[in-house]
């Protein structure tokens, strides 16, 4: 089983902590991961914000990076969910204004390889329980891409719940928006802000230390309201807690108070 | 679309000021939530909940296809059961062709059942011009008028009001248009809607003309439809001598059968009932019985220009039942008149570019209303792809392209101010499409990361995160040179072994 992992362009250069769980995970679960150097970005805030045709290379470059592989695993819903959903109609309307040019092709080979990081532990490797320590109270944010479109359902809070010293408290309103969006945080800021501040309401109810969510697009703008905020709460991507165990706890290795 | 809305403030703009409006939010907030959680039990109390939502798409997606061939079919069975129909190109000729009938019959007066086709003509502003009275009688929308107000939701156009509002603006104005409130109104619902009633009764048995909209239009049969929950609508629709209806053409159906899955989906999507209390239908004219005379007016006004586009289409599909409003985080925060349209909300952040276009600078920002979350996608009975058209008609904002308009193929470019924004996207890809310069960026970025301020005082997109988000840190080393790092020391490990 040869495995990639595509680490996306937003964990590569502001999270690559999330990059390292995945990895120290996926190899204590005898999995030996891969990082094609060739990745870079899916083209999702290029393709969200209207710019489809730029989205076209990117494609091309994502099916080449990962050329070869069997899985392709990711830790971020959406852009999980930009590959499956996208690529083929980006193929499809390349197509018919007469750009083809082998991306059908592309999107067809990479569409059935790309997994969410949580689908591909649950799905493929058929494990809930990854023998993750973690003693601490935390709360789940279902990012909305990796609900509706993907639709990972209990997936990672099954993983969540079977992690030991992990006390998972429920999440008023869990499956609403928290108003990142993409561009739409700055284009819409008072809309965005609006919801950032909701969310973050319901999850200090919680009383809980942590957030955690599978998407580190929702975390950079939740995480930036609560540190703005001084709140007593922390933000983590799930695969950071995951690769946290009794022997090797959870560190972040980056300097700076960003988590 | 009509003027009426023309010179309102971009979407962003508009939000400013109702996000931080808190009576306004509060009113939204529990409202919407409440409406969500009722409409979720209804919905699953019906265990084909898909096959009917696949089979409204179904049907709706038929009839677009075949338009045409069922407008002409409806117009004969109309005009075969007595009635007239007129084909309006645009808002204009609608409310032109309406002020004639009204002025044909000597009247002056006319009352109204809650209608979203005469909103987007602007048809009461045109009648007040033409010195015609119009009274709403929906009770929320009869709010709304009284409080010189437009309406903010597409099922309950006062959505934004409390009831102590509603019963300050019904001691306030009613006496201006009518019967008064009683002395000594309270804000207890019965009372209000007392009031409402007693008010309303007297201009049913005066006003000699209706005027309405349709929930459906059957092609078979030529009749309309109209559900509705208080009756009221059913008195301006059989009461008057002279009954009007001015309808989208997207709202026809081909058979009466076709009927029986849109009266199951449209209630428990809309306001979470099983069946709609009134549900009235009307088929020409009948002697000595309702309307003497009955006008179909059919409305374009940009539906078949939307027909034109094969994504932004299926936007025809939708029924009005508003589900997509009561679940959008964006709507219950910026509230309904932020979309500067009378269908606002998810729906009208895709319906009002199309119809419109996307040249007014608060047209082009209601595709960028949405944080694409799907919320609206999930719960629409005619399974709209709402997420998809809003990146479509992105697209169209910001890199022009083909459209129809007026029946004409063209052309557009994009809307004024995108330049910048577009120069960034295509370096953006540049950088992303040459690994050796993504990775450039990403060292970088790391090696001056002190200069990185939490707060920026810069204008533009920056700023617009920073007023009250951090930054985040950017990390000294990113994955990819941690990657490096470790692969170069594995190789090491293995050369030492040897
Ligand atoms: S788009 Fe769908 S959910 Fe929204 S009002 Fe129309 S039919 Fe209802």
């Amino acid at each position: 089983m040869r495995v990639a992992l595509f680490v996306t362009c937003v964990n590569d250069l502001l999270y690559p902590d999330t990059g390292r769980a995945v990895v120290t995970l996926l190899e204590r679960l005898g999995v030996e991961v891969d990082f094609p150097a060739a990745q870079t970005c899916c083209g999702q805030p290029q393709f969200n914000t209207g710019y489809r045709h730029e989205t076209e290379p990117l494609v091309r470059r994502y099916a080449d990076a990962f050329d070869g592989y069997d899985y392709v695993v990711t830790p971020s819903g959406s852009c999980a969910a930009m590959v499956r959903d996208n690529y083929p109609r980006i193929a499809e309307r390349a197509a018919a204004e007469g750009r083809d040019d082998g991306l059908a092709a592309a999107a067809a080979a990479a569409v059935p390889k790309t997994y969410e990081l949580t689908e591909f532990l649950v799905d493929v490797l058929e494990v809930t329980d990854v023998g993750a320590y973690f003693p601490h109270t935390v709360t789940y944010h279902p990012s909305c891409h990796g609900l509706r479109m993907l639709g990972l359902g209990e997936r990672p809070r099954k993983l969540l719940q079977a992690v030991k010293g992990l006390e998972l408290r429920e999440l008023d309103g869990a499956e609403e928006c928290c108003g990142f969006g993409g561009t739409f945080a700055v284009k819409n800021p008072d809309v965005s802000l609006a919801m950032g501040h909701d969310k973050v309401r319901h999850a200090l109810d919680t009383g809980a230390t942590i957030l955690c969510g599978a998407d580190n697009s929702c975390l950079v703008h939740l995480d930036g309201i609560l540190r703005r905020n001084h709140a007593p709460l922390h933000t983590l991507h799930l695969a950071e807690i995951l690769a946290s165990t009794e022997q090797h706890p959870y560190q972040p290795t980056t300097t700076g108070a960003t988590r | 679309m009509s003027g009426t809305y023309l010179g309102l403030p971009s979407f962003p703009d508009a939000a400013h000021t109702s996000t931080h409006d808190t009576q306004l939010r509060a009113n939204l907030t529990h409202a919407t939530h409440t409406i969500r959680t009722k409409r979720a039990t209804a919905i699953n109390e019906l265990p084909d909940w898909p096959q009917l939502r696949t089979a409204g798409a179904a049907i709706k997606d038929h009839t677009l296809h075949h338009l045409d061939h069922y407008l002409l079919q409806l117009e004969t069975a109309v005009t075969n059961a007595g009635g007239t129909v007129h084909w309006a190109t645009d808002a204009d000729e609608a409310n032109r062709i309406t002020t004639h009938i009204i002025h044909t019959t000597g009247e002056t007066e006319v009352v109204k059942v809650k209608s979203m086709a005469t909103q987007e003509t602007g048809l009461n502003e045109a009648l007040h011009t033409a010195g015609i009275h119009a009274y709403e009688t929906d009770l929320a929308e009869l709010i709304v008028q009284l409080a010189h107000d437009k309406p903010s939701h597409i099922l309950v156009p006062a959505i934004h009001k409390n009831r102590t509002e509603i019963r300050d603006i019904f001691h306030n104005e009613m006496a201006h248009w009518g019967r008064p409130a009683p002395d000594h109104l309270t804000d207890n619902p019965t009372d209000l809607a007392e009031a409402a009633r007693l008010h309303l009764r007297e201009k049913f048995l005066r006003t000699k003309i209706g005027i309405s909209g349709a929930n459906f239009m059957i092609a078979e049969t030529g009749t309309l439809v109209v559900v509705e929950s208080e009756g009221n609508g059913r008195m301006c629709l059989t009461l008057p001598d002279t009954l009007i209806s001015i309808v989208g053409i997207e709202k026809i159906i081909p058979t009466f059968q076709d009927l029986e899955v849109f009266l199951q989906t449209l209630p428990r999507s809309s306001t979470a009932e099983r069946m709609n209390p009134y549900t009235t239908m009307w088929t020409g004219t009948t002697t000595h019985d309702g309307p003497k005379n009955f006008h179909l007016i059919l409305l374009d006004n940009g539906r078949t220009d939307t027909l034109a586009d094969t994504t932004g289409r299926q936007a025809l599909r939708c029924i009005r039942c508003s589900a997509c409003l009561n679940v959008c985080p964006v709507y219950e925060r910026a509230g309904g008149h932020a979309y500067g349209s009378p269908y606002p909300g998810p729906i009208g952040a895709i319906l009002t570019p199309q119809l419109r276009g996307t040249t007014t600078p608060l047209d082009a920002s209601l595709p960028y209303a949405s944080t694409l979350c799907g919320a609206c996608y999930d719960v629409c009975p005619v399974a709209i792809n709402i997420p998809e058209i809003l990146v479509h008609l992105r697209e169209r904002v910001v890199q022009g392209g083909p459209v129809t308009v007026r029946g004409t193929r063209t052309t557009i470019k994009p809307a004024k101010g995108h330049a910048a924004e577009r120069a960034a996207m295509r370096a953006g890809r540049w950088t992303l499409d040459h690994p050796t310069a993504w990775s450039a960026t990403q060292r970088m970025a790391g090696a001056t990361r002190r200069l990185h301020p939490r707060r920026l005082p810069l204008p533009g997109p920056a700023k617009a995160w920073s007023d009250a988000r951090d930054l985040p840190e950017v990390p000294a080393q990113g994955f990819r040179a941690w990657w490096q790092q470790r692969e170069k020391d594995t190789q090491r490990g293995k050369g030492e072994q040897k």
